[in-house]
């Protein structure tokens, strides 16, 4: 993995002793960090509306990525589900914009609030109950299903015709409304996306870090050394379920309109795991490369065929599916790891 | 409350739908008990299977239930390839790997009948598509019941399969001890590829029996893998005869659930009952105790 390179440094007290630029891989690390922050901050002025849109798609990914990487790449946990945390808080954030015009910056906390909760329900039911493997996740498939089913139910949500985000301004920014140009949901999800990663960083060099790792390599063995495993798989459900949480509150708000047979669906679960694994499960960097490949290769492919005349519904898919069973087969580990020892990103290990 | 006479056609109805679905997750539950392999494209090769026998209908005329046979043993052959010459060689990976392979061969199947066929419904029209046998009060779809006949019968085969013959007990050994049966000398690999190939013959079965009471699209793949969980979770993952009581209990409360609450009441019982039987009884009714 490519941060275990830089967890040495901090423990043994070696790079300490170093100045941190003697360290060729770190000051190629922190530059590459940089060159990738400013291009991200200019993409706007550079790009066309296709590209800041397909952009704020792979942050997105990479985003709701980074927060299921959380449950599973870190904790071990797998959730073939994590579409109701995206619905959820996409329903909370919406349902009271639509009938009360409270816009995001409050309701985001409820919608966080309602995800986290029903994560803890789940993790609680599940982890108390020993139910993990196929069983963990096709529990996760079953209430992600009675949400779509149940949505389809609440009149007062738009039932199954959907919910409908009353668009005013597309001109200015309204900060307060979250209402305005492209540009301004790009920023939001860079700002998201950027925080998760940030906030991935110091989880991994944490003990959380260290112990979710404990509990996936070998969750007997990490019982056997004292580390309280229902603890800590609770703490990488509710964070996982309440990072989406946000995700969900940008969709509704970037998207206008939500429908329980879409946003709960199966395949956006689907959707949500595919980059991480892609990218490198259990990696910082993973869902990050594996959202902007699954964006470049599928929906790259995709506008290349429009442009050309050709329609043809399952290409995006079908290209997601078949990254899954590339990397699967031939990089167990994902495209990042390689890709980080490839650019000399990993300190050399003695 | 219902007239009983409607009561009675709705069980019925639900019964044999029920022996359908009981037909469709044996496969699952045969896939899991012995290759241990969780196959997350189950539903995906039974859309593939309907598709195969709407082809053969509009290019050759034949009746689903005649198609059946040539598609579940081309299906058959299928499997066997599939599992032998490719996912043998991860049987040792971690399950969620394994889990993520067979979700990417689901993408990938649908997704390929998305581009071949388009999202457009199709479906096979016979002469007795809309016939129904009356008895005194009871009025019972004519291809409800022909479903359930062929379920019944490939049921049965499969039963004698694996009492009667030396592959099925070979076979069924290695779903007992995997490392005695290698170590007795049995040839695992070709019996895990039989086990595939059967899983595969008898969802396309089950697909091609279940064609004309549905509209045939690309998109079936996902809700049909669930739908087989839920059974063989409620019967017992692994357990042959779970799986048939798994698909009766499914059929039927779905149906009755359809008529007494709502029709979009079903799924939500089904998966309603999933969680309660995950949470309570993990190892489904007749999956036995580790």
């Amino acid at each position: 993995m490519s941060e275990s390179g830089t967890a040495p440094e901090v423990s043994t007290g070696v790079a300490a002793a170093k100045p941190a630029h003697a360290d060729p891989a770190r000051r190629r690390r922190l530059v590459a960090m940089g060159l990738l922050g400013l291009a991200s901050l200019a993409m706007p002025l550079l790009g066309t509306s296709y590209l800041l849109s397909a952009a704020t798609l792979a942050l997105y990914l990479a985003y709701v990525g980074q927060a299921w990487n959380v449950m599973m790449g870190f904790a071990g946990q797998l959730s073939l589900g994590h579409s109701l945390y995206v619905g959820l808080g996409a329903y909370v954030a919406a349902g009271i914009f639509v009938h009360t015009g409270v816009g995001p910056w409050a309701s985001v906390w409820l919608a966080v609030g309602a995800c986290a909760a029903v994560g803890a329900f789940i993790g609680l039911l599940a982890f108390r109950l020993r139910i993990a493997g196929v069983q963990l996740s096709l529990l996760t498939i079953a209430f992600a299903e009675l949400a779509r089913i149940g949505f389809d139910h609440i009149d007062a949500l738009g039932g199954p015709g959907g919910l409908f985000l009353p668009v005013v301004n597309r001109g200015h920014v309204d900060l307060l409304g979250f209402r305005g140009p492209p540009t301004l949901y790009y920023y939001a999800m860079l700002l998201l996306a950027a925080g998760a990663l940030a906030l991935c960083a110091l989880l991994l060099r944490s003990r959380a870090g260290y112990y979710w790792r404990a509990i996936r390599e070998d969750e007997a063995a990490a019982e056997a050394v004292g580390i309280n495993t229902f603890r800590w798989k609770m703490f990488a459900v509710v964070l996982s379920s309440a990072m989406t949480a946000v995700a969900g509150t940008f969709f509704a708000f970037y998207n206008n309109s939500l429908f329980p047979e879409q946003i709960f669906g199966f395949e956006r679960s689907v959707e949500i795991l595919v980059g991480p694994v892609v990218g490198g499960l259990g990696t910082l960097f993973g869902p990050i490369v594996g959202a902007v490949t699954l964006v470049v290769l599928g929906d790259g492919t995709t506008e290349l065929l429009n442009r050309a005349g050709v329609d043809l519904p399952g290409v995006r898919q079908g290209i997601h599916g078949l990254l899954l069973l590339l990397v699967t087969i031939y990089m167990p580990n994902g495209i990042w790891p390689p890709l980080a020892r490839a650019l000399g990103f990993e300190a050399k290990r003695l | 409350m219902p007239a009983a006479s409607t009561i009675v056609n709705v069980v019925v109805s639900g019964v044999l739908t029920g022996i359908v679905y009981g037909l469709m997750a044996l496969g699952l539950s045969a896939i899991f008990g012995v290759v241990r392999l969780v196959n997350f494209a189950h539903g995906e090769l039974m859309t593939l299977a309907m598709y195969g026998a709407v082809v053969a209908f509009q290019r050759l005329g034949l009746d689903p239930f005649l198609s059946m046979a040539g598609v579940a043993v081309v299906f058959g052959a299928l499997g066997y390839a599939l599992q032998r010459g490719f996912i043998n060689r991860f049987v040792s990976r971690p399950e969620h790997a394994q889990m993520l392979l067979m979700l990417a061969l689901a993408i990938i199947i649908g997704n390929v009948l998305l581009l071949a066929f388009g999202p457009d419904a199709r479906n096979v029209q016979t002469s007795y598509q809309l016939d129904s046998f009356e008895l005194g009060p009871l009025l019972v779809d004519k291809v409800r019941v022909y479903a359930a006949i062929a379920a019944l019968v490939t049921t049965a085969l499969l039963g004698a399969f694996f009492r009667l013959t030396l592959t099925g007990k070979a076979i069924r050994a290695c779903a007992d001890n995997p490392l005695g049966a290698r170590v007795a000398g049995l040839p695992v690999a070709h019996l895990y590829a039989v086990t595939f190939g059967i899983g595969a013959a008898t969802v396309a079965v089950a697909g091609c029996a279940t064609v004309q009471l549905i509209d045939v699209t690309p998109g079936l793949g996902p809700a049909y893998t669930l739908l087989a969980f839920v059974i063989v979770i409620v019967g017992g993952l692994g357990s042959m005869v779970g799986a048939l009581l798994g698909g009766l209990i499914i059929g039927l409360s779905e149906a009755l659930a359809g008529l007494l609450v709502s029709p979009s009441a079903k799924s939500m019982v089904s998966f309603g009952l999933l969680a309660v039987i995950l949470l309570v009884w993990p190892r489904g009714l007749l999956g036995g105790r580790r």
